[in-house]
């Protein structure tokens, strides 16, 4: 059994075993669950399903959340994209464009996968299914990579949190963009050592990240960060990849992040009372809503 | 914990605990109250009362009261299909900060004019506590197969319903019993490993003092 209190302890019993970590989070669920392997990866199927249908859903849609306060941006973002005026290349214009579109989808109560949250469900999937579709990639593999970021976020949520309210945003969008990086290394090839250090470095880059949404709604800054932690985590993968390294311990980062989350006022976790939630317009926003 | 727990649930957003959580406290309304009510009225509390409309918690918390579950598309529309269904329904938000900043309190009425009040909170990542069941105070989390046992208090009955439970090979996770004073109105709450059937159900009830048994199956 594993017991997910060490990232590293992860990597190191798959590099010892020679395989991915992704096999062994799936073997040690389905002894867990009482459940055979095959049906995890079943229900997991499912579950990027569900999430390659919001990203389709979003990247058309027009519609505006509740609040009115978001919605069309995957749109814009898909448009340009297509008409061949994005900066970046394929992979990550097209990455942005889906973070965008499945966090518009959740906004707009449609249906999406938690991954590790609502509020963050944009970051994962986008990296992963653009990487099938920019590179030709077997479904069956991009299933086995969510057990990798399952496994890793795991590990996050029992040492530190994947909470907002717990954590701030670094916890929340901070995870999710370590938890793609490291699924994305594993997709495209990488080791599992390669996989620690990707998941370190994406997190390394948000430490103090607030959870500050405007009137405590997941829409703004939310549905933005979610396209910048796909971002993130696209750089955190890309650097990993090409042998970089994180100095500092992925288990380390991990503590750090939770010391950060703990030292943050309460204004700054979900509580819609400080960061941009108390800016002018935000509490404008905020006030015209509550009428 | 597992892996589903991270990567996933699968739901309707905005929100975990906001909209999935309250669909669950909807859904748990609707059990207890025996069926779809014809009136209900919903008092928020906390940051449910501040953020509802935007997080669709009104709407979550009727879906849930129409049978749906937290990944089903029609959460959005639930208002509209509750009017069509014949479901009257209100919202008041309360100041009270007393209670856990996430907590709805529904109190429902039946075509034959029976009240029932559950109360729930929403703790976290689309879990729930449900707190109150009518006038009494209880504590459940409606992840485990759950049977709600009111009955009077008297010497004996816990001993005869784990008995039933026992004969047909089912362990007890969690069991807790409250009442309202000595010899008075008692509630026991039992979460179960395994799933209980029917007519388990119908023997338990056959049991002396108890008055009924409500079974609430897992909601994910």
């Amino acid at each position: 059994m594993i017991s997910y209190d060490s990232i590293q302890e992860l990597a190191d019993k798959a590099t010892k075993k020679g395989k991915r970590i992704s096999e062994l989070v799936l073997e040690d669920q389905a002894l867990h669950m009482e459940q055979s392997n095959d049906e995890l990866f079943e229900l997991m199927r499912k579950s990027l399903h569900v999430m390659a249908a919001a990203a389709e859903k979003g990247l058309t849609s027009q519609s505006l959340s509740a609040s009115g306060l978001s919605g069309g941006d995957a749109n814009k973002m898909k448009q340009a994209v297509d008409a061949g005026r994005a900066l970046s290349g394929k992979v990550l214009s097209e990455t942005l464009a889906k973070a965008l579109a499945i966090a518009e989808v959740n906004a707009c109560m449609g249906r999406i996968v938690a991954a590790p949250t609502a509020g963050s469900c944009g970051i994962i999937p986008a990296l992963l299914l653009t990487l099938k579709e920019e590179h030709h990639l077997a479904e069956d593999q991009v299933v086995m990579s969510l057990f990798t970021a399952a496994g890793l976020g795991m590990v996050i949520a029992q040492k530190a949190s994947v909470s907002g309210a717990e954590g701030g945003c670094q916890a929340e969008c901070g995870s999710a963009a370590a938890m793609a990086a490291a699924a994305a290394v594993e997709l495209m090839g990488g080791t599992p050592q390669m996989c620690a250090h990707a998941c370190a470095m994406a997190l390394k880059s948000v430490l103090g990240l607030v959870c500050d949404p405007v009137a405590g709604l997941v829409e703004v800054p939310c549905i933005k960060r979610n396209a910048s932690g796909a971002a993130n985590a696209l750089v955190a993968a890309e650097m990993a990849l090409a042998g970089i390294k994180s100095t500092i311990p992925v288990d380390e980062v991990i503590g750090a992040m939770k010391a950060v989350g703990d030292a943050m006022p309460k204004t700054l976790k979900e509580t819609a009372e400080g960061g941009l939630a108390d800016t002018p317009t935000a509490k404008k926003i905020a006030r015209e809503i509550r009428r | 914990m597992n892996v589903f727990d991270i990567i996933g649930p699968i739901m309707v957003g905005p929100s975990s605990s906001h909209t999935a959580g309250a669909v669950r406290i909807g859904k748990i309304a609707r059990v207890v109250a025996g069926g779809q009510p014809v009136a209900v009225s919903i008092e928020l509390y906390g940051s449910f009362a501040q953020t509802y409309k935007g997080h669709g918690t009104d709407k979550a918390i009727i879906a849930g009261l129409l049978g749906m579950a937290p990944d089903d598309e029609r959460i959005k529309d639930s208002l509209a299909l509750a009017r069509q269904a014949g479901m009257s329904f209100k919202f008041r938000k309360s100041g009270n900060q007393a209670v856990h900043p996430n907590t709805a309190l529904i109190s429902s009425v039946d075509q034959l004019g029976k009240k029932t009040i559950v109360q729930g909170s929403s703790v976290g990542g689309g879990r729930i506590v449900v707190n109150r069941i009518n006038e009494i105070n209880v504590k459940f989390k409606g992840d485990y197969y759950t049977l709600l046992i009111p009955h009077t208090d008297t010497p004996g009955v816990i001993a005869a319903v784990t008995k039933l439970l026992a004969d047909h090979g089912i362990n007890i996770a969690e069991l807790n019993m409250y009442r309202s004073h000595r010899g008075g109105e008692a509630m026991m709450v039992i979460e179960t490993d395994q799933a209980v059937k029917g007519g388990l159900v119908c023997s338990i009830e056959a049991v002396k003092t108890v008055k009924k048994a409500v079974l609430i199956e897992p909601i994910y």
